[in-house]
């Protein structure tokens, strides 16, 4: 259109401006899509770790998802103490080591089925297998089962709070 | 298969294959407006600009509002105005613009009655108007249901009421709208169906319409002169634009509509944050209760004048009085016999017609407001009384009105 | 030509605003009577003669007085002596926690309540003797000395042991001075206290039962449930409910809700957490409205600018 340098600043000066209140509005709408006050302070679940029995699966639920609450017995820990990885991924509370994580097979998203008699998971999907610490046995899963931030309270755990060995399992690549 | 050229730029390309500069020069640049015209014509963007905002704050609405009887109140209330990141504002900003749009879009309508811009020509441009005017009048009652307060409950029950036709008594097609015996879970769907998709789909269609049927006849002036557009935008184009009666739609009538927009949007955003009252009404901020109705129970400001008119008869005066209302106002165009296209002022008894009803529309207004007794309502009465008559007596007016 | 547009422009403004007054203050004046507030100075009672001692207090309501038989005072360790929805079954109403009632209510008030409770809390209407309808709570008849003294001395010991200035809290105030009567869902705050969060859905359900059996008492003794007033603060205004809390009658003739007797600087603190309740983001709305005006003006002075810009060659 008009392409008069010394015309046309005022324009691109009013539509500067214009623009500046575009990006007001846009920002305002960028946090009115952010999830709820509620929803965030719901991201928190507490497990209270004497109630599990031991090679017994329990599966609790955290934001929405499975979690896989397995406590070991002297014979799954004798199997994981030769596999050092394994060791790392358990929880030790109150004299007792624990697998803790999501419930969702790693490749896709499926559920995986736990037999205690073999002590490993079986998921239906596409036949992937992981140990009992989580640890994948059998593709097509390309990592062990995740494990969820998680903070060590006495005898309890608060999934959602990341407590210092949450950290160090991420630093050590154990989980993402 | 038409002939294609390597394009020569990214404009040609688009140029080639959707005409862009033949539809930018139609719609834009060499669209032309006469000069002669005031702010007033500024109403069209400011209410396409309103229209925006309701539109925007709406789909953020949309996102969190629940269109169910036992959770409406309170996704509104709670999650809208104390949860959500300036779900506050959305809401403030729907509100206000949903009582405001009226006030423009009277100021709209009646500068087209003053400056007959309904006349010779330009009748489709005044009945898209007014079919805009039903629409968005359609939609802010479907709108008004979905807090679920009890003003929403009221009004719902009252004017889904009238469709009984007084004497008619037809219960079955009110339960038919209503989708149930009384305003409840089927009601406040359907209402919000309506609100967000049919009749903003109907809206945007009639913008269209409205738009359309103004590129032929041209936008009118202050006098009502009929502009040669074909010799004054020559004149123009040959660099005489003071000389010119017309000038560009782009850049030049949009620069001085963004200025119009910018001075209602300081008034208009004044309101949003610090006088919303009006705008909410506060017997809306109770939960609708469908064994209570409220002490003063009344529409929106802008259905008050046509509330009026139903309120002072009998059943089925007042709903013959108040359809009545609904319609004449589209056939201006053929009721107004004179073949003046000039300002009221210019056109004797019209003038005194124009102010007297314009006038009457608030007194109608105001006395909606209030509760029908003493001398309001006798006010009222009155005033029902010479709307109906000014309107039986326009086509004797105008008949006999000076060639001009 | 003349330029028409300033007169235009009057004459629009003129008939917006005229309807605007119409529909809105004049119209508002006419369908609500306006009750002038009385900033909470209770003319109608009596001033208090004596000045009270708080250890003489402290043994009357703890004895003679029998205020702790039906009163919880947690501040001083006294339990209730009953749980709330039992209390309520038994008496109507949950008889309220002593605590914080030497700063929440006025002192004239609380003289008066101590010695004709129907009188001072305006329902000698409902609670009328001789008609065999007594209120629960029965009043002071003096434990043998000077009586004004006496009563004196009992309110200056609820003073001293309540919670002053910013130690009482506004969702304090309102617990104490509304909150046995009406819910504030939006607050998770119920007749039996503020809603905990349950893990097991029996536990759940168990204590919403409970808020059931009370609201039935309350409904009982009261006529009607007390409503929610989760956003009473939107729906009638600061002005109505300081004036509806100093006197109900002002308002519903022959209502059963009782003068409240709250001192003004407490009115404040429950108008406060009614306004957190029903109109929670008010500051950020006038931080953002300032920004926002700011802005549009900017917005407004740059397009009139363009428009001139692009005129000037068009006159």
């Amino acid at each position: 259109m008009k392409s008069n340098s010394r015309r046309g600043f005022m324009g691109k000066a009013f539509g500067a401006v214009a623009g500046i209140g575009a990006i007001g509005s846009l920002y305002a709408m960028k946090k009115s899509w952010d999830p709820l006050p509620s929803v965030k302070a719901a991201g928190f679940t507490t497990l209270d770790m004497s109630a599990y029995n031991e090679n017994e699966l329990v599966t609790e639920k955290w934001r929405g998802k499975p979690i896989f609450v397995l406590k070991l017995n002297a014979d799954m820990l004798k199997a994981m103490k030769s596999k050092k990885n394994d060791m790392d991924r358990l929880i030790k509370v109150d004299g007792s080591h624990y697998m803790v994580t999501i419930g969702l097979c790693t490749h896709l998203g499926c559920i995986p089925g736990y037999d205690p008699d073999e002590t490993s998971f079986l998921c239906a999907c596409h036949g992937g297998m992981y140990d009992a610490s989580g640890d994948v046995t059998k593709a097509p899963p390309p990592r062990g089962l995740d494990i969820p931030p998680f903070k060590i309270d006495g005898t309890k755990l608060v999934l959602g709070e990341e407590g210092s060995e949450y950290k160090a399992m991420k630093e050590n690549g154990i989980t993402l | 298969m038409a002939h294609f050229t390597k394009a020569t730029s990214v404009k040609d390309w688009f140029d080639q294959r959707l005409a862009v500069e033949k539809v930018e020069k139609v719609m834009m640049s060499e669209y032309w407006i006469p000069k002669n015209i005031n702010f007033l014509w500024a109403m069209g963007m400011v209410l396409v600009i309103t229209f925006a905002l309701l539109l925007v704050s709406g789909i953020f609405l949309l996102m969190y509002y629940q269109p169910n009887v036992n959770l409406a109140f309170d996704s509104v209330n709670y999650t809208i105005m104390r949860e959500v990141d300036f779900g506050w504002l959305w809401r403030h900003v729907h509100g206000v613009a949903a009582s405001v749009v009226f006030l423009i879009i009277y100021i709209h309508m009646f500068t087209g009655i003053y400056y007959g811009s309904y006349k010779k020509g330009r009748e489709m441009i005044w009945i898209s108007g007014m079919l805009l005017f039903v629409a968005f009048s359609a939609e802010a009652f479907s709108g008004y249901m979905l807090p679920w307060g009890q003003m929403s409950y009221w009004a719902g029950m009252v004017i889904t009421n009238l469709f009984a036709g007084g004497s008619l008594h037809a219960d079955g097609l009110v339960e038919w709208i209503r989708g149930d015996y009384v305003p409840a879970q089927a009601f406040l769907t359907r209402f919000f169906m309506l609100h967000v998709l049919l009749i903003p789909l109907a809206i945007m269609g009639l913008i269209g319409l409205h738009f359309a049927a103004l590129r032929i006849p041209h936008v009118n002036n202050q006098d009502g002169e009929e502009i040669d557009f074909d010799v004054e935008s020559e004149k123009y184009l040959a660099g005489k634009k003071a000389e010119s009666k017309v000038m560009r739609f782009a850049n030049d009538f949009m620069a001085k509509d963004m200025m119009v927009v910018g001075i209602y949007l300081v008034f208009f955003f004044y309101l949003v944050f610090y006088n919303y009252g009006f705008a909410m009404d506060p017997v809306n901020f109770d939960p609708a209760d469908g064994l209570k109705t409220p002490a003063h129970i009344y529409p929106e400001w802008y259905f008050l004048w046509s509330y009026e008119i139903l309120r002072p008869f009998d059943t089925d005066t007042g709903l013959i009085a108040f359809a009545f209302a609904q319609v004449i106002f589209v056939l201006l165009p053929f009721l107004d016999r004179s073949p003046n296209t000039v300002p009221a002022n210019r056109r004797g008894l019209f003038a005194v017609w124009f102010w007297v009803m314009l006038v009457n529309m608030i007194v109608l207004t105001a006395m909606g407001k209030l509760p029908p007794a003493g001398i309001f309502s006798t006010i009222g009465l009155v005033s029902a009384i010479l709307f109906i008559v000014m309107w039986i007596a326009l086509p004797f007016i105008t008949k006999f009105e000076k060639k001009v | 030509m003349k330029n028409k547009e300033p007169l235009i422009l009057v004459v629009v403004v003129f008939f917006a605003l005229v309807t605007y007054y119409l529909v809105e203050p004049f119209a508002h004046h006419q369908m609500h009577k306006h009750v002038e507030s009385e900033d909470f100075a209770y003319t109608d009672l009596p001033a208090l003669t004596k000045k009270g001692d708080a250890t003489r207090g402290k043994d009357l309501v703890m004895g003679a007085g029998g205020c702790t038989g039906c009163h919880a005072i947690s501040k001083a360790g006294m339990p209730a002596p009953m749980d709330a929805v039992t209390s309520a079954g038994a008496y109507g109403v949950n008889p309220p926690d002593l605590s914080n009632a030497g700063s929440v209510y006025d002192a004239k008030f609380l003289a008066s309540l101590i010695k004709n409770p129907a009188h001072a809390l305006m329902v000698e209407h409902k609670f009328d003797p001789e008609k065999g309808k007594m209120h629960p709570m029965v009043p002071f008849y003096g434990a043998g000395g000077d009586m004004e003294q006496e009563v004196s001395d009992m309110v200056a010991y609820l003073q001293s042991i309540a919670p002053k200035g910013e130690k009482l809290t506004p969702a304090m105030a309102f617990e104490t001075a509304c909150g046995r009567c009406h819910a504030v869902h939006y607050e998770k705050w119920t007749q039996i206290g503020t809603k905990p969060s349950f893990k097991k859905k029996q536990d759940e359900l168990a204590f919403d039962t409970s808020v059931l059996d009370y609201q039935d008492s309350l409904k009982a003794y009261m006529g009607k449930l007390p409503p929610d007033l989760s956003i009473y603060i939107r729906s009638r205004g600061e002005h109505y409910i300081k004036t509806f809390m100093e006197n109900p009658q002002n308002y519903l003739k022959g209502t059963a809700m009782p003068r409240v007797g709250v001192n003004a600087e407490s009115a404040d603190k429950v108008i406060e957490y009614l306004e957190d309740s029903g109109d929670t983001k008010r500051h950020e709305r006038e931080e953002v409205g300032k920004n926002v005006m700011i802005y549009i003006v900017i917005f407004a002075i740059f397009a009139l600018l363009w428009k001139k810009q692009v005129w000037k060659d068009l006159h």
